[in-house]
């Protein structure tokens, strides 16, 4: 219905923000990219996330500088407690453990990073193309997400990695985007869905817009928090799938991870033997790192509310 | 362009000191206003956001085509507890002659905007044909509709949802320029330039970088209407444009729209329910009731001698302590 | 004594991350018994927030800052909690915009009646399932509905209906007060008019104060005895009715009334209001009026003019003031 009460009212733009399309020049994505950070540090809790983040990012580039030994190096005597030359410890098969957990940040990251992109990609596209045309095509792809959503995700991933012909990182960042997209492409269908009939898109099309620009230029930009959040969801179940499988030992047991330092603490009772730092490091590294993504989450409202980002 | 000078009499008394006073020395308050607002203000003056009705006579002989509905029906169907159909627009025919400002009035339900929908072709009509000289608007495709919004724009009402809140004017005025007109980047930001100053946002360079949420109501609707107005459009169907804005804002924009239809010889259609700015804004009217024209004629004609009890109806809806106050009002002065 | 006194009562709202807005700035206002008085304002002037503010409602981030609110004699600012809730019980009741937004969607029209009768049951009131529906009847019938509407859903019935409804809600208690916040905006043109005679019929029949807040001004100078006009967070008029209709004191007022005219007479001349309203984040001095205001001069810029008596009510305007011999800060004005 008609109502002639606006929102209350809107101090003045403070102006600190470039938009991101400015009357005819296009910026590049690293200007888009360093928005987004300055957008992201103003959140507290995202400024956390964020800390952790470069925390992790930066062990993981600089583990061939930080360990002191080589991760895959069987020098060492089995099955020792923590000591100055072994700060974890030793595996079973005389590894060190502290630098196998430096290394180990990589695979967690990149797995983390890839099937989150890999999963919100595939999500967007067949969120977007779902919610913004009504008809056939919405209620075939709207029924294969729903299909995607009820069967379970772990049990789905072990049998999958189980039977792949070959066992790599990869093969996890397949799966785990296999099973990963649906949550994300069924919220940004609905919010597609939303923006479609928003005066503004209409208001595109009667500028003359095509399609594939209505699309990604006035819809899609709407739901940058949308988008953000969901990477950081799926980055985050990433994380926690991949370290399942590799504990579950369904990864290529010659990588070096997280998960993998688990399965060998579990394979030689580490807590038993009083070798807990083994259990405990990289169990800890892994929710941290998956905190970090959660905490940054806290920040992405701002991306898409222009009103937001003043402070 | 024709100032309000010696302001026009009201009511038939002579122009009161004050009101003369209040044209002349609208400049200097504006100057004297505080650097924040005046920021944020834009410039026009007093004079500019006065609007009287049939005042704004058309200088240009207008070029465009008459848009011609014929017996146009729009029957909706409805899923679910089989309540069969709804009969939106029933049997609707008129003419909008070339730089007619024609209003199309009526409640909520009314059909009317089911019936704009159709006239920009964001509908189809179920039966019944729409034709713009000789395009058949009921029957375009994609492509053919991109073209057909060259010639017919439209004036959405709410400012706050019609611009997409991540652009900026500059760039949300200036994709019909790039998009009908083919002009290059450099060029489409003159043009924006250009827009902006006649729908009275100067400085323009300052308006053209701002995003929509730094604007007020009035201003967001001015951006509206530059876009609307940017690939020189023959028809605009404005669709309550000033029904969600401020009251004292709503005189400027309507007198902007009275402007551009007189200087470019636009044909306007202007739909409402109200009354009072409708007067002010068409010199026809169209009422719809239950999706069927009930009364039409000249705006003046029919709203001070009705016929048909729905349009009393409308008129008797709205309180209207003004129509013997404002006699008074102008002779205290 | 009047029944609701305001006394010095400013509301900021601080929004999480940015400036403070001073929303309603020093109001002092009396609402007598059986009173039907007007506020209207632009969007942004602070009427609803002091509507809600007035009633005890307002929710972070507006914040009622300072001032007095005496309800019948009670200080009802200082009150919180379990106090306040009882207040409201034969005291003062709030209509919203929308009804739509203010009625529970998935229960009916009596399970609503039900929750508001029981939630402030005195001592030896037994609302029972029939005392509750001859109540629902009771009130239905004032506000023009048939009983069978009890047992309807929100979204069965139009809204229209739906907004009478939340009036005969807001009668359930017998309030002496009810803040009416912009009651017929949402609402379809003819059904507004509709609706306003009821509230007017309601209130004339049962007697309550009335508080009519809306931005169209032509709705509250044909319902109501007085009106207060709001800009910036102030009250910058406040006159009977037919006073400010014919003969407006305050800048604003008069520039606002030229918004308006007849569809229907001979000539139609609409005007508007050059500029626009001021930043609520800063608190310059002055009147908030002057940049806009034809006849501004330098003690306009320089003090933000107190609410002086003027013509039968009040006004804040330096030069008004001074045109009608009157002396401003409380001096018994001669006129």
């Amino acid at each position: 219905m008609l109502s002639t009460v606006p929102p209350p009212t809107e101090a003045p733009g403070v102006g600190s923000t470039i938009p991101i399309h400015s009357g005819s020049s296009v910026p590049g994505p690293l200007l888009f990219l360093g928005r987004a950070l300055r957008t992201l540090w103003s959140n507290s809790k995202a400024r956390i996330g964020l800390v952790l983040f470069a925390l992790f990012i930066l062990v993981a580039l600089f583990a061939s500088l930080l360990a002191p030994h080589s991760p895959t190096a069987t020098n060492f005597k089995p099955y020792l407690g923590p000591s100055a030359a072994n700060l974890f410890g030793t595996t079973g098969n005389g590894q060190d453990v502290f630098s196998q957990f430096l290394y180990g940040g990589r695979v967690s990251l990149l797995v983390g990073l890839s099937a989150g992109i890999g999963a919100t990609f595939v999500a967007v596209t067949l969120g977007l193309i779902s919610g913004y045309r009504p008809g056939a095509v919405d209620n075939v792809l709207s029924f294969v997400t729903n299909l995607a959503l009820v069967i379970p995700g772990l049990p789905l991933m072990i049998i999958l990695a189980a039977y792949f012909p070959s066992r790599s990182v990869w093969t996890i960042v397949l799966v785990v985007t296999l099973t990963s997209w649906a949550t994300g492409a069924r919220v940004i269908r609905s919010q597609a869905v939303t923006l479609r009939t928003r005066e503004f898109v209409t208001s595109a099309v009667f500028s003359g817009e095509r399609l594939g620009r209505v699309v990604f230029r006035e819809i899609l930009p709407n739901m940058t928090s949308l988008v953000a959040g969901s990477f950081f969801g799926a980055a985050t179940a990433a994380v926690m799938a991949e370290a399942s499988l590799e504990f579950l030992g369904l990864g290529n047991p010659a990588t070096v991870s997280w998960g993998t330092i688990l399965y060998q603490a579990q394979q030689q009772n580490a807590l038993l033997t009083g070798q807990w730092l083994m259990v405990f490091a990289p169990g800890l590294a892994i929710a941290l790192l998956a905190l970090s993504f959660t905490l940054i989450n806290f920040g992405v409202d701002a991306l898409s509310n222009p009103r937001l980002r003043e402070k | 362009m024709p100032t309000e000078s010696g302001t026009a009499a009201h009511n038939g008394t002579p122009p009161s000191p004050k009101r003369s006073v209040q044209t002349d020395t609208t400049a200097r308050a504006d100057t004297t206003a505080r650097a924040d607002t005046t920021a944020q203000t834009d410039t026009t003056a007093q004079a500019a956001t006065t609007v009287q009705a049939e005042d704004l006579r058309p200088t240009k002989i207008s070029d465009v085509p008459p848009l011609v509905l014929d017996h146009v029906s729009k029957v909706f169907k409805v899923r679910g507890r089989g309540r069969g159909s709804v009969t939106a627009v029933d049997d609707v025919s008129f003419t909008l002659r070339p730089g007619a400002a024609v209003a199309l009035v009526g409640a909520s339900g009314s059909g009317k905007s089911t019936l704009a929908n159709m006239i920009t072709g964001s509908d189809r009509p179920t039966s019944g044909s729409i034709t713009f000289g000789d395009i058949e608007v009921s029957r375009l495709r994609s492509r053919g509709l991109r073209r057909y919004h060259r010639e017919v724009q439209m004036v959405f009402q709410d400012p706050y949802g019609a611009l997409n809140p991540l652009h900026t004017v500059g760039y949300t005025v200036a994709r019909p320029c790039q998009n009908f007109l083919g002009m290059s980047a450099k060029a489409a930001d003159q043009r924006v330039h250009e827009l902006l100053e006649t729908v009275g946002l100067t400085p323009p360079e300052q308006f053209a970088a701002k995003l929509p949420h730094q604007l007020s109501g009035g201003q967001r609707q001015r951006v509206v209407i530059a876009r609307a107005l940017a690939c020189d459009p023959g028809l605009i169907v404005a669709d309550e444009p000033v029904s969600m804005l401020d009251v004292s804002l709503r005189s400027g924009v309507l007198r902007l729209l009275s402007k551009l239809r007189a200087e470019r010889g636009l044909s306007l259609l202007y739909i409402t329910h109200d009354l009072l700015s409708a007067r002010v804004v068409t010199d026809e009217i169209l009422v719809l009731n239950g999706g069927r024209l009930v009364e039409s004629g000249v705006t003046k004609d029919v709203l001070q001698h009705p016929q048909d009890p729905y349009t009393v109806q409308l008129l008797d809806a709205v309180p209207n302590p003004f129509a013997a106050a404002n006699g008074a009002h102008a002779a205290n002065i | 004594m009047a029944l609701l006194s305001a006394r010095g009562v400013n509301v900021v709202y601080e929004p999480n991350r940015g400036t403070r807005i001073w929303s309603v700035r020093d109001v002092d206002l009396d609402l007598a018994e059986g009173e039907f008085v007007g506020l209207v304002g632009e969007s942004g002037c602070g009427k609803s927030t002091l509507g809600y503010a007035l009633t005890r409602m307002q929710r972070p981030p507006a914040r009622l800052e300072s001032g007095q609110i005496t309800f019948d004699g009670t200080d009802i600012a200082k009150l919180e909690g379990e106090d306040l809730r009882r207040q409201r019980r034969n005291g003062f009741a709030l209509v919203l915009q929308s009804g739509m937004n203010a009625l529970n969607p998935v229960r009916t029209i009596e399970h609503h009646l039900r929750d508001i009768l029981r939630a402030h049951q005195r001592e030896g009131e037994n609302w029972s399932t029939a005392a509750v529906q001859r109540r629902g009847a009771e009130l239905l019938d004032k506000v023009g509905l048939d009983a069978s509407v009890l047992r309807r859903y929100p979204h069965e019935l139009s809204g229209g209906m739906r907004q009478r409804i939340v009036i005969a809600l807001a009668l359930s208690l017998d309030p002496r007060l009810i803040v009416f916040d912009e009651p017929t905006t949402a609402l379809d043109v003819i059904v507004q008019g509709a609706v306003m005679q009821t509230i007017k019929q309601l209130q004339r029949e049962n007697g309550f104060t009335a508080l009519l807040i809306s931005h169209d001004l032509g709705v509250v100078l044909e319902a109501t005895d007085r009106v207060l006009v709001m800009y910036a967070g102030r009250i910058v008029e406040d006159q009977p009715s037919a006073d400010l209709l014919t003969g407006p004191h305050h800048p604003y007022t008069e520039a606002l009334l030229s918004c308006y005219a007849d569809p229907r007479a001979d000539v139609v001349k609409l005007a508007g209001i050059a500029g626009s309203p001021p930043d609520l984040s800063l608190s310059d001095d002055g009147c908030p009026f002057a940049p806009r205001c034809v006849h501004a001069e330098d003690v306009c810029r320089r003090t933000d003019p107190p609410l002086t008596p003027l013509g039968r009510g009040r006004a804040a305007c330096h030069v008004r003031a001074r045109e009608a011999g009157v002396l401003m800060k409380g001096a018994a004005g001669a006129h």
